[in-house]
């Protein structure tokens, strides 16, 4: 099957021709399957919000090409702005987005642009927010009025009502508590669940991507630096750390354990592999 | 006899409501202390009343009733105003909301202008704070050229070159990847050690609080928990049950000990963690 979407030798410059010229993005390529969860990771500056710009037509290859369901996004300008349908890209804090008087109507916004009809936008605007758990009685409010974690929420809706069938979201958790940031980390598996639409999430937090993430994108310079399942990527601690990233603590912990010279997977990422790891430790020795 | 850097007695704020919306009482007869030269991470839900806190401690806002004075001031004393801005400083979340020059330490030295200070003193504060932060190269680079935590880092130096007592970061490393945390935390770290400046961090990450001296919990404007970090997070149940986590070092010994396991909950660095694990089980 064709992936959904595929970035080949994709190259981008900022300031072409000023003495601010600075490569961006070099030759990157890779494909992301429908369905899939994919995390990119990499320091600030690594490329990854002009990578996702790429993704939903807001920005322009220098050269290379992204590939929609196999076709260039830039090929004629109808499809270019079916893509951005296509793709959701909810960026930063986007709750400073929020403008309209209500939250059922900066949710509708995006769909309103689509030229839906009034009983679809307002199914798609319901849908929406029973999907990032806004409860009926906050729809009529002012956005203005609710809390930070709901108004994250409120934002991630306006961009879920469009029902993209690929959600791109530029660290969707950043500032929220740990519940706060659980909860909508929660609420983007139901929509990918329910739809089976492809995420793409940027994250500067190792035990997040380890969490969700089927598979992990690593640039570094405006380069793939690693791909791979997050078993794979998270057992390059060095390398890692070296590019400025980090691996999730518990990570940490089981390398220490290695280097103790117990018999351990150093690429363990979760609390919960974590403690079956042990207990098996356990039992081997046990039975030895 | 230890100074206070910050007091707050019987403190007590609402924010007042308009007519659609409700009054929030925030803090009810609160009681705070940060010892001066002290290093104090203030943890909690989004409105558990974090910030609000912070910005009691340079008079941003007042309190409705009770009392805060931060190296002996009244925060409410209006003729004391400047001198408690110039004790305690504040960085906040976003570093782009904080910087306002087009040159970097044209930024830094922002704050030491308006408070008047000689030429060749802010010279020198400016390259002082910029070295601090280790920024020195990027003195004269445009800041919005600059990464998160570059643009941290010089938020932090333009707070440094006031030379307060007393820094309140809120959240500072939110919108930053994991090199910029480590480098803003080492950054804090060494302003607590080496310049003795007392540091109230606010943040949502544990591992970040663990390196402080003393964390505080706040719930629903009360203090559930204040201790050292290891006291602190040995209350795994407890800060559970406030929707709050624990570092992930004494998640794995907690969750250990929910499997027959009996280990004490206050390993907190990787080190320390490991050592443990590797005591009963290699």
């Amino acid at each position: 099957m064709t992936p959904i979407l595929q970035v080949v030798d994709l190259c981008h410059t900022y300031g072409e021709g000023t003495p601010f010229c600075h490569d961006a993005l070099q030759n990157i390529s890779f494909s992301i399957e429908e369905g899939e969860f994919v995390g990119i990771i990499g320091h600030t500056g690594s490329g990854k919000s002009t990578l996702i710009q790429h993704l939903n037509c807001l920005a322009k290859p220098s050269s290379g090409q992204i590939l929609f369901r196999g076709e260039d996004v830039w090929k004629d300008k109808a499809f270019t702005r079916d893509v951005r349908f296509r793709v959701g890209l909810v960026f930063q804090y986007p709750e400073y987005q929020l403008f309209e008087e209500t939250v059922y109507d900066d949710i509708a916004f995006g769909p309103k642009n689509m030229g839906l009809s009034k009983e679809e936008i307002d199914r798609r605007v319901r849908r929406a927010a029973g999907f990032v758990g806004i409860p009926e009685e906050n729809l009529q409010k002012s956005p203005f009025d609710l809390s930070g974690g709901q108004k994250r929420r409120a934002a991630i809706a306006g961009v879920i009502a469009m029902e993209p069938q690929v959600l791109i979201l530029d660290e969707p958790t950043a500032g929220l508590d740990p519940a706060g940031g659980e909860k909508i980390l929660q609420n983007i598996r139901a929509y990918q669940k329910a739809l089976n639409a492809t995420v793409i999430m940027v994250s500067h937090s190792m035990e997040e991507v380890a969490a969700c993430a089927d598979r992990l994108i690593v640039l570094n310079e405006g380069a793939v630096a690693m791909m791979g399942t997050p078993h794979e990527v998270f057992s390059h601690a060095q390398e890692l750390e070296k590019i400025g990233l980090d691996v999730p603590q518990v990570t940490r912990v089981f390398l220490r354990l290695r280097q103790l010279g117990m018999d351990v997977d150093p690429a363990v990422y979760n609390i919960k592999d974590a403690v079956s790891a042990l207990m098996k430790y356990r039992g081997v020795n046990a039975d030895a | 006899m230890e100074t206070k850097a910050i007091s707050v007695e019987q403190l007590n704020f609402a924010y007042a409501g308009g007519e659609d919306t409700p009054t929030v009482q925030v803090f009810e007869n609160l009681d705070f202390s940060v010892e001066e030269g002290s290093f104090v991470a203030v943890l909690g839900r989004n409105g558990c009343g974090k910030s609000t806190l912070a910005k009691h401690f340079n008079a941003i806002l007042l309190p409705s009733g009770g009392k805060v004075s931060v190296f002996s001031m009244d925060t409410s004393d209006e003729d004391a105003l400047l001198d408690i801005r110039k004790c305690v400083g504040m960085v906040f979340q976003n570093p782009d909301n904080q910087i306002i020059s087009n040159v970097v330490e044209e930024d830094v030295a922002f704050a030491p202008e308006n408070l008047g200070i000689p030429r060749d003193e802010i010279r020198r504060r400016v390259d002082e704070a910029l070295e601090i932060v280790g920024m020195t190269k990027y003195k004269n680079h445009a800041p919005h050229l600059l990464s998160g935590g570059q643009k941290q880092r010089i938020a932090i130096a333009g707070v440094i070159a006031m030379r307060p007592k007393c820094i309140v970061l809120d959240e500072p490393t939110a919108m930053l990847d994991p090199r910029g945390r480590r480098e803003v935390m080492e950054t804090i770290r060494r302003l607590n050690e080496e310049s003795k400046i007392t540091v109230v961090l606010i943040t949502h990450h544990m591992a970040e609080a663990a390196l402080a001296d003393r964390v505080v919990v706040m719930e629903h404007g009360n203090i559930l928990a204040d201790g050292t970090p290891k006291e602190v997070f040995s209350q795994v149940q407890r800060l559970k049950d406030a929707r709050l986590t624990v570092p992930e070092t004494t998640q794995l010994l907690y969750e250990l000990n929910q499997n027959g396991y009996d280990f004490s909950l206050d390993s907190l660095s990787v080190e320390e963690c490991a050592q443990a694990i590797y005591k009963t089980f290699a």
